[in-house]
């Protein structure tokens, strides 16, 4: 028992410094604008954001579909935050450089020195989207989270679509650049910033869920009724993990900007909260390691892998006259369905990476047994 | 100062038309076994769901330890169409949610078991052990709680000790025979640390031994976590040999409430429902 645990440990420790060690490698050996180093980012900031949501659909039960809302204002207090002074004016041309003029990066630079201050200062202000995301689901929370299921989904959808709305409006032009773009600021051109960050969120969100806190979310999902019985306030508990989510899903949201370069409203539509909770239904509900992989193995089949099927040549077939655009999201979405028949529930189900050392009990016991 | 644990104050409860239960008053004291007992669809489930405040009576009130911890009125709608008695008796409303009042030292099972499925026995326990963290969240996550949560899984070891189920603790909680089941719906609420045990149908589905190995076990805890137990059960030697006192539901309506000596001997009751216990 003791063994296996310890065996668990380390194998899991293993992975990840196999992970983290290929990521530096790749970003010492491969120029930042490759394939491979944009994938990795991509698929990293989606991972954070899969398994934030994971959280609350997975683990809490409650099924919101706010996700690309919460990412929205991740992204922009991002990008208002650390755009260079004096790049203001050219980006806010049509608003007089802005209402803000300041920037997180500069500021910290100021006293940190140029490079650990820019860094503090990127770092401080993915905090501050994660926060702002966090307050907003705790504004909402209240009133959204009394709905049940399919009510509460429709809810967290229309105030995503609002909030995108709302942050092309003209009238907010000064921090928002209404419906320009947010760009010229800075961000991390390698990819193991990404995972770094990444990761260590998406190892605090584990902690939660092993702790106290996601013990009883999960008591939640299984049996309101029980759980509230057993002295486990429903509606504290439900807004604690919304907002929790809310705050990962800002920091995604934030990361984002970094990789793409630049922000607009247009990007967080309710396609993205789909691609999401695909992703989390593909890794299996519940399954943090699962939304990891899902979310790498979407990425790198929509990004790269497929790519040929949408211009010409695919797997060394040239046929420009099938493989045209639309045929990639056609192949992919039979590849999806094919994976959701078959894995029910998900690449992992419920388990865990080192779950994956347990052998099947219950089947190898039977075995056994006749 | 009286000496109730549990007092509840002409409790009526009507959805729509049907009165499930009408004009309840009765009172338990410190450190007795109190059945009710009584026919299918009587109210039993419903009067247990008033008072811990699963739903919010249509008139009356509940005392806790001498704390009024739930009062209602027949109000808006209702008030039209409201046939129980005492109709201005009462005039606040106090209505809090189940936690709140398992919080308060009040804890009780289901009769149809509402175990928390995807978690082992061991887990179904320690959950219940949540209500009575000091941490916050945010220490929780990173482990600034680990006295109290070591404190706590030890608490749930011996619990499991004491109601048997230690051998299976890493099992999934609904891979249990239902007997088991049934046990750790007690343990788990047995961890939320009340002082009034409420029972829902703790032997339903259990044969004559389980049943009275049930027995035994209820007298047991009781002894050893000074409690208060509050019953509703159909086993009627459960019932006849640990309750000091018993409470009859028909209808809605309280029909007898006495020893179980007494109890045996009403005819009501036994119109009622004990003859037709014996039949089944
Ligand atoms: N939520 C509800 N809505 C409408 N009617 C209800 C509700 N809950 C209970 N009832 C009705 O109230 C009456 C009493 O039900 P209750 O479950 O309290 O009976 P019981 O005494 O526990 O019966 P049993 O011995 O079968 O468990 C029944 O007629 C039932 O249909
Ligand atoms: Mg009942």
């Amino acid at each position: 028992m003791r063994d296996m645990k310890k065996t668990k440990m380390v194998f899991t420790a293993a992975v990840l410094v196999a992970i983290l060690a290929g990521c530096i490698a790749l970003d010492a050996t491969l120029p930042s604008y490759h394939i491979a180093i944009t994938v990795i980012k991509k698929a990293t900031v989606y991972a954070l954001v899969a398994v934030s949501m994971n959280l609350l659909n997975g683990f809490t039960g409650l099924f919101s579909l706010g996700q690309a809302g919460f990412m929205l204002l991740g992204a922009y207090a991002y990008g208002v935050l650390t755009i260079p002074v004096a790049k203001r004016e050219s980006v806010y041309q049509y608003f007089d450089g802005g209402a803000i003029h300041f920037s997180l990066p500069e500021i910290f630079a100021g006293f940190l020195g140029d490079t650990v201050g820019k860094t503090v200062g990127m770092l401080a202000a993915l905090l501050v989207g994660g926060l702002l995301a966090a307050l907003m689901a705790y504004l909402i929370g209240l009133p959204v989270l009394r709905l049940k299921s399919d009510y509460l989904a429709i809810a967290t959808l229309g105030f995503a679509e609002i909030l995108k709305a709302f942050f092309q409006w003209n009238k907010l032009g000064p921090i928002t650049n209404g419906s320009n773009l947010l760009k010229s600021y800075p961000y991390f051109e390698h990819a193991t910033p990404y995972v770094l960050i990444a990761g260590v969120l998406i190892a605090v969100i584990l902690l939660l869920i092993n702790s106290t806190y996601g013990r009883a979310f999960k008591a939640i999902r299984d049996d309101e009724v029980a759980a509230e019985a057993m002295g486990i306030n429903l509606a504290k508990h439900k807004r604690m993990a919304f907002v929790i989510s809310s705050f990962f899903a800002g920091v995604g949201g934030g990361m984002m900007a970094m990789y793409s370069g630049t922000i607009a409203a247009a990007p967080f539509k309710s396609a993205l909260t789909y691609e999401i909770l695909l992703i989390v239904v593909i890794g299996g509900i519940g399954s943090i390691t699962g939304s990891v992989i899902a979310s790498f193995l979407y990425i790198v089949s929509s990004e790269w892998l497929l790519r040929g099927l949408d211009s010409g040549t695919f797997l060394g077939i040239n046929a420009p006259s099938i493989f045209k655009n639309g045929f990639r999201m056609a192949v992919f979405s039979v590849i999806i369905m094919v994976i959701v028949l078959f894995f029910r529930k998900g690449i992992m189900g419920d388990r865990e990476l080192p779950d994956l050392l347990d052998k099947r009990p219950k089947k190898a016991k039977k075995e056994a047994a006749k | 100062m009286s000496n109730n644990v549990l007092r509840v104050d002409h409790a009526t409860m009507q959805f729509g038309g049907v009165v499930a239960v009408d004009d309840l008053s009765l009172e338990i004291n410190k450190g007795e076994i109190v059945a009710l007992i009584g026919p299918n669809g009587a109210g039993k489930t419903t009067a247990f769901n008033v008072i811990t405040g699963v739903y919010q009576p249509t008139n009356g009130a509940v005392w806790f330890n001498d704390e009024k911890i739930v009062e209602n009125h027949p109000q808006g709608k209702m008030k039209k169409q409201y046939k129980g008695q005492c109709e201005g008796m009462y005039k606040e409303t106090i209505a809090p949610t189940p936690d709140k009042i398992t919080k308060l030292g009040m804890a009780r099972t289901f009769q149809n078991i509402r175990l928390w499925k995807s978690q082992t026995v061991f887990d179904n326990v320690l959950i219940a052990k949540h209500c009575r963290t000091t941490s916050n969240v945010f220490s929780a996550t990173f482990r600034g709680n680990r006295k109290e949560e070591a404190r706590q899984r030890e608490e749930v070891e011996e619990l499991l000790k004491i109601v048997g189920l230690d051998d299976v603790k890493n099992e999934l909680a609904t891979s249990l025979p239902y007997g088991k089941q049934r046990r750790l719906e007690i343990a788990r609420a047995l961890a939320a640390e009340p002082t009034l045990l409420l029972l829902d149908e703790p032997a339903a589905g259990m044969n004559p031994q389980e049943t009275e190995e049930l027995t035994a076990f209820i007298g047991e805890i009781r002894e050893k976590f000074n409690l208060t137990i509050f019953l509703i059960e159909h086993h009627m030697n459960l019932v006849m040999d640990i309750s000091d006192r018993i409470y009859v539901l028909d209808f809605g309506k309280l029909i007898a409430h006495g020893t179980p000596a007494e109890i045996q001997k009403n005819q009501r009751v036994i119109d009622a429902y004990l003859g037709v216990a014996e039949d089944a």
